[in-house]
């Protein structure tokens, strides 16, 4: 299931202080997504992909995951040439190609791709955990940190659990059908989940309070800001400074 | 052989108790009694460990040591103090380590390093300290280099070791185990024998395997009927069990 293939390296990227990468990644982001001229679209793709070196990320890994977003983003490319209003460029049948769609569908592509590949090389080269101190540090709520780090941990469990329903159904002979039986086996196992989800946060937090649990969590990690952080510090917002200049100067 | 009671000991007298329950009933919601005027009682430094069949009532007891669940009546004293408030089982959670039958349970943070520390953080040590007695923890349980592992995929045994390593660190003055051993290679049911052998502190555990109690406590007691009766030392009832024609407890012979 939720694998961190990324999470673990020693590059550069990996080391660079959390907080930083996750500021910048959502500067960046917005940056991007807001730009609309070709050079500055082109310059972030470039930058995504010297990103993802500098993270030396696994490129099969990578590439899966961005063959997953372009699968979707084809379908623009299908859509919107077709029914974007704008000066036709040629026929296809009795549809009008037209101009304004296809750069509009190219745009799309760009940004996406660039926003993609940044958040891989920069998130992705996070594990969750670091990730939510990360982001309890950047003053997110602590409940919303709190939520993250405990699906993190209890989505395989619930997993489990529902496998383990699966099974049981399965070695008594149930073969899903388009009847009533099958609805209702349906019901009861997902009922069943949550009967099972709501009793297990129930005995963790017992098991939290055992261990002096207050209702607040305390954080391991001590973030520093090392040299190295500062020198990509500079290199960030030379970044951002530039495509901003190449977009709207 | 003979029967346990000609074998039983008179009930160890209990120098300086540090927990006593008295007189304790209790019933889930719409449910029958589980525990029925319970006494008990352990000593410090006494060793001891409780059997009873499935559905007894032996987790609902510990969880009525830590104030997890409220008792209906009755008294539970530690160190010799009354405990009746949340403040009061706060303070005495501190005191008494209490390992959860399910260790997924009781592992919750993404990595061992943090769960384990997650304790003494709790308790107000600051993250450099924390991480310190967590490290040093976890080399006494033979785990070092587990430190950033992650929890959730770690085997079933390791979970447990991890979950002892998450209460040992808290240096309790008492330890309640629920089912340590459960689904645990010979090897690692060895090492928690000796780990439990090397401790200087109280604990009850709760186990069906008898060997695994004969080598790690002095006297057992049996649950039954929502009561906890004394059986006798350890090894009578090992011996007991060993010779019983119609034992139908699984336990090795070495
Ligand atoms: N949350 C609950 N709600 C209602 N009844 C419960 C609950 N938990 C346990 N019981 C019932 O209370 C009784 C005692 O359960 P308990 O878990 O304490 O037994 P146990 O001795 O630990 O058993 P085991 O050896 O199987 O772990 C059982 O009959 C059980 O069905
Ligand atoms: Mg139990």
């Amino acid at each position: 299931m939720l694998e961190e293939p990324f999470a673990t390296g020693h590059s550069h990227i990996h080391c660079l202080d959390p907080r930083l990468k996750v500021l910048f990644a959502t500067v960046y982001s917005f940056v991007v997504a807001l730009s609309d001229r070709f050079p500055s679209l082109f310059a972030a793709l470039a930058l995504s992909f010297l990103l993802i070196g500098l993270a030396r990320l696994n490129i099969r890994e990578v590439a899966k995951r961005v063959l997953i977003v372009n699968g979707l983003i084809l379908l623009f490319w299908l859509v919107l040439p077709l029914t974007f209003e704008g000066v036709a460029l040629f026929y296809l049948g009795p549809f009008e190609v037209t101009r304004e769609g296809l750069l509009l569908s190219a745009r799309i592509t760009l940004k996406s791709n660039a926003i993609l590949l940044a958040f891989v090389a920069l998130i992705a080269s996070t594990s969750i955990a670091t990730l939510g101190h990360a982001l309890n540090r950047l003053r997110m709520p602590e409940k919303m940190v709190h939520l993250l780090l405990l699906t993190y941990r209890y989505v395989f469990v619930i997993e489990q659990e529902y496998q383990r329903l699966v099974r049981a159904t399965k070695i008594r002979g149930f073969r899903p059908r388009s009847n009533l039986h099958t609805y209702r086996t349906y019901a009861y196992l997902i009922g069943m989940l949550f009967v099972r989800a709501s009793e297990r946060a129930a005995r963790v937090h017992r098991a939290m309070i055992c261990r002096g649990f207050k209702g607040k969590f305390y954080c391991l990690r001590e973030f520093s800001f090392s040299r190295l952080d500062f020198v990509w510090s500079a290199f960030m917002a030379i970044v951002v400074i530039g495509l901003v200049i190449v977009e709207w100067v | 052989m003979e029967k346990i009671a000609t074998t039983r000991n008179p009930e160890p007298a209990t120098r300086n108790p540090i927990i006593q329950l008295e007189n304790i009933c209790f019933s889930y919601p719409n449910g029958r009694a589980v525990l029925d005027n319970l006494q008990f009682e352990i000593g410090r430094g006494q060793k001891s460990g409780l059997i009873g069949p499935n559905g007894s009532g032996k987790t609902t007891f510990l969880h009525i040591i830590m104030g997890l669940l409220i008792s209906w009546s009755g008294t539970v004293r530690i160190f010799g103090k009354p405990v009746e408030t949340e403040q009061d089982f706060r303070h005495v959670r501190q005191k008494v380590g209490f390992l959860f039958q399910n260790a997924d349970d009781q592992l919750f943070s993404p990595t061992v390093l943090e769960d384990v520390a997650f304790g003494p953080l709790n308790l107000g040590k600051k993250p450099g300290e924390a991480r310190e007695m967590s490290l040093d923890t976890l080399k006494a349980l033979n785990l070092d280099g587990f430190e950033d592992r992650v929890t959730h995929r770690l085997s079933g045994g390791e979970k447990k070791l991890v979950a002892l390593a998450t209460v040992l660190v808290m240096k309790p003055d008492v330890l309640l185990l629920d089912e340590p051993t459960t689904g645990l290679d010979e090897d690692t049911s060895k090492r928690i024998i000796d780990i439990l052998n090397g401790l200087d502190i109280s604990y009850v555990i709760v186990s069906h395997e008898y060997d695994f109690l004969a080598r790690t406590t002095r006297d057992i007691y049996s649950m039954q009927g929502g009561k906890i009766e004394y059986s006798g030392r350890s090894e009578n009832l090992h011996s007991h069990y060993h010779s019983h024609p119609h034992g139908t407890v699984p336990h090795s012979h070495n």
